[in-house]
């Protein structure tokens, strides 16, 4: 059987064993979605910008998978800890699928809870602007997950405990979402701020979540998903890399 | 003697300027059991961490059932299983689930995978057990589970790390009682270590004794006793070691991991 299958189909069996952490890793997101969605919604609307839940879905979606899929590092941590690690550094297998394996289904993992979160959305009455466009939506979703796992899993590869990964975790994370346009449009932004933004790699997953789901796009399509694309290769390498050089 | 399995020749391994294994050489042949002993931080660890692969030496070649172990590093990882000094089973999987694992990280065909997990899980006694998740089993019954996955490949060479650690009386004879029985119907080579010298006294062909990353003796427990003119493998191994103790540094992990197996052992 093959060795990429298994190890993806270990996190997943360890994600549905655990469902407590299931709804623990969407409820922020939904805290977000309807403390910011209806907080925030009715100024949206009287500045002349329409309905800010409808604009925020898609920020949340990536928000879920940002958290969720950056948390996966913790596993290789953890695996560290309870000594399962080294059962997979000494297998006659390759580092590279070895790593690949786990972050792909650490990535389902956070795909599945960004699709609970567009479910929860439909139900607040969200309506995508063509349902047709959806599964794109997911498979950005997936590509988004992916890149990120891959990177938590080269953070995981080299901190050396949970402590110490809590604390990277905190300082990348959030600053990636903030600065983001998850929450925010990105026209008319400080000059300083529109800089970070866009440099950051998540502000055009968002961007293209939005184009595919609500029909607004700040880049436009071609440009998000040529960003998304090469992001995901040089997480995968950073990934690698940083597994690779683990010795027990 | 039948030809070597395991050869080691001058290796040594630094760590910054600390030499844990200084220019050591020796070999074991195929189908022997044999114990590496000595005190703590005389580098028993780093030598099986070298010989599977986990650590690369600073200079000196490993062999392994042929294959030089930094070059050849897939062929010789095929080769061997081991047990380690800590537990390294995946607690949220079942018994099955982990066996099933380890077998396709070897690449084992299904129909082959399902019946020699029911042979090996029956021989540790654990195929009752086998839907459990593993974070339910007691320390020993992890450990037994751990020889049942080391043995699942059919390796030439087994190794065992410290593998009766924190273990009852019944369940380390028991273990002792699998390894043998393995070695002796699959010929295969076992190279342990451990601090309780009666165990390599009834196990082991032969012992090598290592100190301050130095091999200082080798051979029989009967030979290193008129060596040192000594009437127990204990006083031989006082005698060359000498009586003081020890104080080893140890990485966060393996602290923090032996501090689990604490308490996960009351």
């Amino acid at each position: 059987m093959n060795v990429l299958y298994m190890l993806w189909l270990r996190q997943i069996k360890r994600f549905v064993r655990a469902r407590s952490r299931m709804l623990g890793a969407i409820g922020q997101p939904l805290l977000f979605l309807l403390a910011l969605g209806y907080g925030l919604g009715a100024v949206y609307k009287r500045a002349g910008q329409g309905d800010y839940l409808a604009f925020l879905v898609p920020g949340i979606m990536a928000q879920t998978v940002l958290f969720s899929a950056m948390f996966y590092g913790a596993m290789i941590i953890f695996d560290r800890q309870f000594g399962f690690l080294k059962e997979t550094l000494v297998a006659p297998v390759s580092r590279f699928r070895i790593m690949l394996g786990g972050a792909l289904g650490g990535a389902t993992t956070a795909t599945i809870q960004g699709t609970l979160v567009f479910v929860v959305a439909l139900l607040l009455g969200f309506r995508p602007e063509h349902w047709a466009l959806v599964p794109v939506a997911l498979l950005i979703l997936l590509m988004l997950s992916v890149a990120i796992a891959c990177f938590s899993s080269g953070i995981g590869s080299f901190v050396e405990d949970m402590q110490g990964f809590q604390a990277i975790n905190q300082f990348l994370v959030f600053p990636l979402y903030f600065l983001s346009g998850s929450l925010y449009p990105l026209n008319n932004l400080p000059v300083w701020l529109k800089a970070i933004t866009v440099l950051n790699p998540m502000s055009y997953a968002v961007d293209a979540m939005r184009d595919v789901l609500i029909g607004q796009t700040h880049f436009g399509l071609a440009k998000d998903m040529l960003v998304l694309s090469v992001t995901l290769v040089v997480l995968a390498i950073f990934g690698a890399y940083r597994f690779n050089r683990i010795e027990a | 003697m039948t030809k070597p399995i395991i050869t080691l020749d001058h290796v040594t391994k630094k760590f910054g300027p600390v030499t844990a294994v200084d220019d050591v050489s020796f070999t074991v042949a195929e189908g022997e059991l044999f114990a590496l002993l000595g005190p703590n931080g005389a580098g028993k660890s780093t030598t099986i961490k070298m010989l599977t692969t986990l650590l690369a030496p600073t200079a000196g070649t490993l062999t392994l059932a042929g294959h030089d172990v930094q070059h050849d590093q897939e062929a010789a990882r095929k080769s061997f299983g081991i047990v380690f000094q800590d537990p390294s089973v995946d607690g949220d999987l079942t018994a099955y689930e982990n066996m099933e694992l380890h077998a396709t990280f070897y690449g084992l065909r299904r129909a082959e995978t399902k019946s020699r997990v029911q042979e090996l899980l029956t021989l540790v006694e654990l195929w009752d057990r086998r839907d459990m998740p593993v974070k339910r089993f007691s320390g020993g019954m992890k450990r037994r589970l751990e020889i049942a996955r080391g043995l699942l490949h059919h390796p030439h060479v087994l190794f065992l790390d410290e593998p009766t650690l924190g273990l009852d009386t019944q369940t380390r004879t028991l273990l002792w009682q699998y390894v043998r029985t393995m070695s002796q119907t699959e010929g295969m080579t076992v190279f342990f270590t451990t601090h309780y010298l009666e165990e390599a006294e009834a196990t082991a062909d032969r012992i090598g004794i290592i100190d301050h990353g130095r091999l200082i003796a080798l051979g029989s427990s009967a030979e290193l006793k008129q060596q040192t003119k000594t009437k127990s493998l204990e006083a031989a191994y006082l005698a060359l070691t000498g009586s003081g103790v020890r104080d080893e540094e140890v990485n966060p992990h393996e602290d923090w991991r032996a501090r689990h197996r604490a308490r996960s052992m009351r």
